[in-house]
């Protein structure tokens, strides 16, 4: 298991470059120019070209690249060419604002999303399971901005309960990691009720009945262990998701995070931001896949063995 | 009184009625075989003396299940659920999908002992590497961490009877224990059940498709057909003298070893599904004597005089000549 973790790790290192090359072209071949937000208007091309300069930007793309892989080997993610501060700065100031909202709002969507696919799968084709169910086909179908814009009508306009924007406090987190979870915690109720259904008609199951074991503890401790399998392999995916997704919704909610950042980046064409997020997001993804798969491992002696 | 005693049973699933008036009786210290081809209705008539037909929907439509006395037609779920395991166990049709694959094997075997038998954690494991001994598994200390994918198909199968044994039981039942094992391991499976019977005086309902283990095992057998009883007797009686063409053409093809399982391709054609079951009797589609009669009236169980009992309008039931 322990050489498993540290393959995989080091499989990360070649995905990691691939990654960053897409990144790095991508940012750099689409049309647009950062020094255009720099230059007073009116100055002449000399100083546009002088300053182009100072950032590298004349140089060949390949060697630009090669730069800014050295630089981040280092741990250093350059300066932001239009925020005029380094880059691992803006990126600290914003990151634990989004961490805070992907995380919360994973855990609402992982616990609630359980639990409501047990309970509906336990009252199969009863009254129970048809509300939950249809709830949940509600949220996983309302798209997260428009989520938000509803909860912030009904909660912060109407009743006032919690402010409309910014992050001053804890009930600024309420709406959003409500708007980010409600639509995971609907895909993994889904995942969990189908899961534990198809689990439950299985041969080993009919003997565990058969044994004389209470209905409710085969449901909990084996059924659910089972189906608890596929649900974490689609909450690794989802880490990166959430860091990723929470971009419109930081957006609608006007909070400071990652996703703001991004945005504001790109509109400016401020390269070493844009690429530093993109960077981020795209290893939330990838650490994220990694974990769910090493919770898989430890859940199951199969896949375990399968890895040695 | 015999221990368990199986009169009328009908059973529904969805609208489908898979059985028919099953009935049969089995003692202590006895094994009654329960012979038919696939799809006639063997795992069934399990499940529906496990109580357990609510599992995939269906219920006991008509009948009675009498175990030592009590209705089990009738008996609430919790006091059902006691008795499951612990009293009545069961052995299920395929080893290799009947063990929880998370779980090592030896705690899997624990579950009963510390349910059932209220045995703490040292205790219930040693318990259950005595029982695994018993059963001959190789290294039981060893077995009992391994999970079930690491078991051979033979093993699994001695880990399930292995459970199935934890509590004493009364009465085993044992559906299709061998089908999915190869011919050594068949014997020895056999082999090891039949000593219960003879050591533990336990009760064994052995389902099987393969009248070869029914001549070597059983003490009586009942013969199903698309969900109905065609022929009981006891083993040595039905050798010697089958009456239903059904049960003659299984004894003229006793499977050998290469056969495909399931299959018994002496008797041409299959049996019906559940939902294309003709009228009248059953077989006649299949029946080498059919007459007019067998395809507009159901045969009647009729039970003769020496105990064996026969549903068919064409069949000799003259004792005499047999006696
Ligand atoms: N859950 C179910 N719902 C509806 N029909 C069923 C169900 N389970 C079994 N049947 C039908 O009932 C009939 C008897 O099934 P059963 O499993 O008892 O056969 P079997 O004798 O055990 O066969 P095999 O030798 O293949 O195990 C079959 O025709 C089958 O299709
Ligand atoms: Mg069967």
């Amino acid at each position: 298991m322990l050489s498993y973790t540290i393959r995989r790790l080091l499989l990360l290192i070649p995905v990691f470059l691939v990654v960053s090359i897409v990144i790095f072209l991508i940012i750099h071949l689409v049309p647009g120019d950062p020094i255009d937000n720099l230059v007073r208007v009116g100055s002449t091309p000399e100083q546009k070209a002088e300053i182009t300069a100072r950032y590298g930007l004349d140089r060949p793309l390949v060697e630009q690249y090669l730069i800014w892989l050295s630089q981040l080997a280092q741990g250093d993610l350059g300066t932001a060419i239009v925020m005029r501060r380094p880059v691992a700065d803006l990126i600290a100031q914003n990151l634990p604002y989004s961490l805070t909202l992907g995380g919360l709002a994973l855990l609402f969507s992982t616990v609630l999303g359980i639990a409501a696919g047990v309970i509906a799968a336990m009252n199969k084709e009863g009254r129970i399971d048809r509300t939950v169910m249809t709830g949940v086909l509600f949220g996983s179908t309302m798209p997260s901005f428009w989520l938000g814009l509803i909860l912030i009508l009904v909660f912060a306009v109407q009743l006032r309960w919690f402010p409309v924007s910014g992050a001053r406090s804890w009930e600024s987190l309420v709406l959003p990691v409500l708007t980010i979870g409600l639509g995971g915690m609907a895909l993994v109720a889904r995942v969990t009720r189908i899961a534990m259904l198809e689990t439950a008609g299985k041969d080993f199951v009919l003997l565990l009945h058969a044994k004389g074991l209470p209905a409710r503890r085969i449901q909990l401790r084996h059924v659910l262990r089972h189906a608890l399998l596929p649900v974490v392999t689609i909450l690794g995916l989802r880490i990166g998701w959430v860091l990723g997704g929470a971009v419109t919704v930081e957006y609608v909610f006007a909070r400071p995070g990652l996703g703001m950042l991004l945005i504001k980046a790109l509109s400016q064409h401020d390269y070493p931001v844009v690429q530093a997020c993109l960077l981020m997001l795209a290893m939330a993804v990838m650490l994220g896949t990694l974990l769910g798969d090493l919770i898989q491992a430890a859940m199951d002696p199969r896949v375990r063995s399968a890895l040695t | 009184m015999a221990l368990l005693d199986v009169q009328d049973l009908s059973i529904d699933i969805g609208g489908i009625k898979p059985l028919d008036s099953i009935g049969f009786a089995v003692d202590k210290g006895e094994t009654l075989g329960i012979v038919g081809e696939s799809g006639s209705g063997k795992s069934l008539t399990a499940l529906s003396i496990m109580g357990l037909l609510p599992l995939i929907g269906g219920r006991v439509e008509r009948g009675s299940i009498r175990f030592d006395g009590m209705e089990l037609t009738r008996l609430p779920e919790p006091d059902y659920r006691r008795l499951r395991g612990r009293r009545i166990a069961f052995i299920t049709q395929n080893p290799m999908t009947s063990l929880d694959p998370v779980i090592r094997v030896g705690e899997q075997i624990d579950q009963v002992a510390r349910l059932h038998l209220g045995l703490s954690g040292s205790a219930a494991r040693r318990h259950s590497i005595e029982i695994m001994e018993r059963l001959r598994i190789p290294e039981a200390a060893t077995t009992y961490h391994n999970y079930p994918h690491q078991l051979s198909g033979g093993m699994k199968q001695r880990i399930v009877i292995a459970m199935a044994l934890a509590a004493n039981p009364d009465l085993i039942i044992a559906d299709e224990p061998t089908t999915a094992l190869d011919v050594t391991i068949q014997a020895q499976i056999v082999q090891i059940l039949g000593e219960l019977v003879r050591e533990k005086g336990v009760a064994l309902i052995l389902i099987t498709h393969d009248m070869g283990v029914v001549a070597q095992a059983c003490d009586r057998v009942v013969v199903l057909y698309a969900g109905r009883v065609a022929e009981s007797n006891t083993v040595s009686a039905i050798f010697a003298s089958p009456r239903h063409p059904y049960t003659q053409a299984l004894i003229g093809c006793i499977p050998r070893n290469a056969m495909e399982r399931g299959s018994l391709v002496g008797i041409p054609g299959l049996v019906p599904s559940v939902a294309r079951y003709p009228a009248g009797c059953r077989f006649h589609p299949r029946c080498t004597r059919s007459e007019s009669l067998c395809e507009r009236e159901v045969p009647v169980l009729e039970r003769l005089a020496s105990g064996a009992e026969i549903a068919c309008h064409v069949a000799d039931k003259h004792e005499a000549a047999h006696a």
